[in-house]
């Protein structure tokens, strides 16, 4: 054997080691949080999915307001961050002149690179008094027959958390979608133009319809990171366990219950019910970013 | 289908019958593209240079000439293509009617309509066979159903693709093949009434079979379009064109009948680039 045949067998066994490495890890953390959350498994099996009770004291644990709190808060977030994403998109990739769109770019970057604890300071000196002395005042005003729209005007609360969820995820989605809307051919856009075709004929039926697939990939990958994300909703959202259509009333997301509670878990069984919230924190990002590689 | 109905979009029309055809072949048509002194530039790059040539109507008339002459920049003139390209620079007039598309009042959207265009890559939408060629009558707005079934099955007869489509019009056009594509764009351009359609290099990607359909195609159009064809290859040139325009380096070396520039060229580049010499 050749001694440059042998470098190569070598290098190739080092570097297989790597990807085992990660491997291990996701399988640690799946069984770590298996076996912790066994305790809480076993007392309350599928009924802890579907629970609405959050008692320490007497020590019956569900998840469905964290589940509830986590999907509504990440979907008013995508309401609110599509419309403003895939417009800004659009406008940098198709109308604005080049070095507007590089400037905007970097802006974008530097949006996407503010710490979450940033943002949670500034929603909460900033954004929670804007939110209970203008916006919901006046949303209950307009709105106020639609049952998100109704309740006590605290500031903190989903409505909120989302727009913050809102504000964080939209760089994710401008710089995914103006990256698709870029790669589509040059020359399918002249052949929409060469139809007679306006500017917004072409971007609605041409290079929307291509670039269709990557956008909804972009957005699943935003609202996987809205769904996982802690800090900033944990400072927001008021913490309160409880299950309510208005978007003014505060509630309590997956993540957040693990970030507050953790410490003060001194009981077995609360701590294992803390670590199936985890879980199920765990397996919705995994569901969620399964549908964004499909669709990609 | 009944092509006599009147109606309110312009239909294809054939202009001239068959008995009149050989007459006009011998006489000259009108001017329908008049390019006045086009001078050309991408960012510094002088590409076009003091360009002038009539363009007549119903003849077919191929801009040859080796990579980077001018000859797509030139095409992409006569319908305002070049717009789409940052850093370009124009000088001189296009008159298509005897109007100047350049004029700051022309209507982009109108004149594009007026003058469909075929790319060197086929460019099917990632729709229907059907809907990419109603494409151009949903843009403006026709909402006549059975006119846009008939206007769809008729410009599919004229780009000779109905009987391998018509049992399949609800199919992806991307699942045709290349050639069947590229028959499928010219009835996408021919479905909204164009008078002039630009092809730059239709035929490049297409193997010989294909290319012998579009070029017959073009033989059968020109009675009724006025036909401005790019191309690289001297024998297709040869085979569809009446008038060529031979272009070197942005300049404008010669123009004229295709017979006589492929017997006898004025011009020794005009040879020399006919007979292989360089290209």
């Amino acid at each position: 054997m050749k001694r440059k045949d042998r470098s190569d067998i070598i290098f190739r066994r080092v570097l297989a080691v790597f990807p085992l490495l990660i491997l291990i890890l996701v399988g640690g953390i799946l069984f770590k949080l298996v076996t912790a959350s066994s305790l809480s498994i076993q007392k309350f099996g599928f009924t802890f999915l579907f629970t609405r009770t959050w008692d320490p004291v007497f020590e019956n644990f569900g998840a469905l307001p964290f589940i509830y709190g986590t999907l509504l808060s990440s979907f008013v977030a995508l309401l609110i961050a599509i419309p403003i994403g895939l417009g800004t998109a659009i406008f940098l990739a198709e109308y604005a002149p080049y070095g507007v769109q590089r400037v905007f770019s970097s802006l974008i970057d530097l949006l996407a690179a503010i710490p979450s604890v940033i943002y949670g300071l500034w929603g909460i000196f900033v954004l929670v008094p804007i939110m209970r002395t203008n916006v919901q005042p006046f949303l209950g005003k307009y709105l106020g027959f639609l049952p998100f729209f109704q309740g006590p005007n605290y500031g903190v609360g989903v409505l909120s958390a989302s727009v913050i969820l809102a504000i964080m995820i939209v760089p994710f989605i401008i710089s995914v979608s103006r990256e698709v809307i870029l790669a589509v051919p040059q020359v399918y856009k002249e052949a929409a133009y060469a139809m007679g075709s306006t500017r917004w004929e072409a971007i609605q039926t041409i290079i929307l319809s291509y670039g269709k697939p990557g956008i909804v990939g972009g957005i699943i990958l935003a609202l996987g990171r809205a769904i996982g994300e802690t800090m900033a909703v944990t400072m927001i959202i008021g913490n309160n366990v409880k299950i309510s259509a208005s978007l003014f009333s505060p509630g309590y997301t997956l993540a957040s219950v693990i970030a507050n509670e953790f410490a003060e878990a001194s009981d077995k069984l609360y701590l294992s019910s803390l670590i199936e919230i985890g879980l199920v924190l765990l397996f919705v990002s995994i569901v969620v970013n399964s549908l964004a590689r499909l669709l990609i | 289908m009944n092509g006599q109905k009147e109606t309110s979009i312009k239909l294809p029309k054939t202009k001239i019958t068959s008995g009149k055809l050989d007459a006009l072949m011998l006489t000259e048509t009108p001017t329908k593209i008049t390019v006045k002194k086009i001078n050309f530039y991408y960012g510094k790059q002088h590409v076009l240079k003091d360009i002038s040539i009539n363009i007549r109507g119903q003849k077919v008339t191929a801009l040859i000439g080796p990579s980077g002459c001018g000859k797509s920049t030139l095409l992409r003139t006569f319908n305002r293509m070049n717009d789409l390209i940052p850093h370009v620079r124009m000088e001189g007039e296009v008159l298509i009617d005897d109007r100047n598309i350049y004029h700051k009042e022309t209507d982009v959207v109108e004149l594009r309509r007026k003058v469909g265009m075929v790319f060197q890559k086929s460019t099917p939408f990632p729709k229907s066979i059907y809907d990419n060629v109603a494409y151009g009558l949903k843009i403006i707005g026709v909402k006549d159903k059975n006119l846009v079934n008939q206007i769809v099955e008729k410009s599919l007869h004229r780009a000779a693709l109905w009987d391998e489509v018509k049992d399949n019009l609800g199919k992806s056009a991307m699942a045709l093949s290349g050639g069947q594509q590229q028959r499928l764009c010219i009835a996408r351009a021919l479905a909204v009434g164009p008078e002039v359609l630009l092809m730059d290099e239709p035929c490049s990607a297409l193997d010989p079979g294909a290319t012998a359909k579009v070029e017959e195609l073009i033989f059968e159009l020109k009675n009724d379009y006025t036909i401005a064809i790019v191309t690289h290859n001297m024998q297709q040139a040869a085979r569809v064109s009446d008038f060529t325009v031979f272009l070197y380096l942005g300049e404008l070396v010669e123009f004229g009948s295709t017979d006589k520039m492929f017997t006898v060229p004025k011009d020794k580049r005009t040879e020399e680039y006919l007979t292989g010499k360089f290209g």
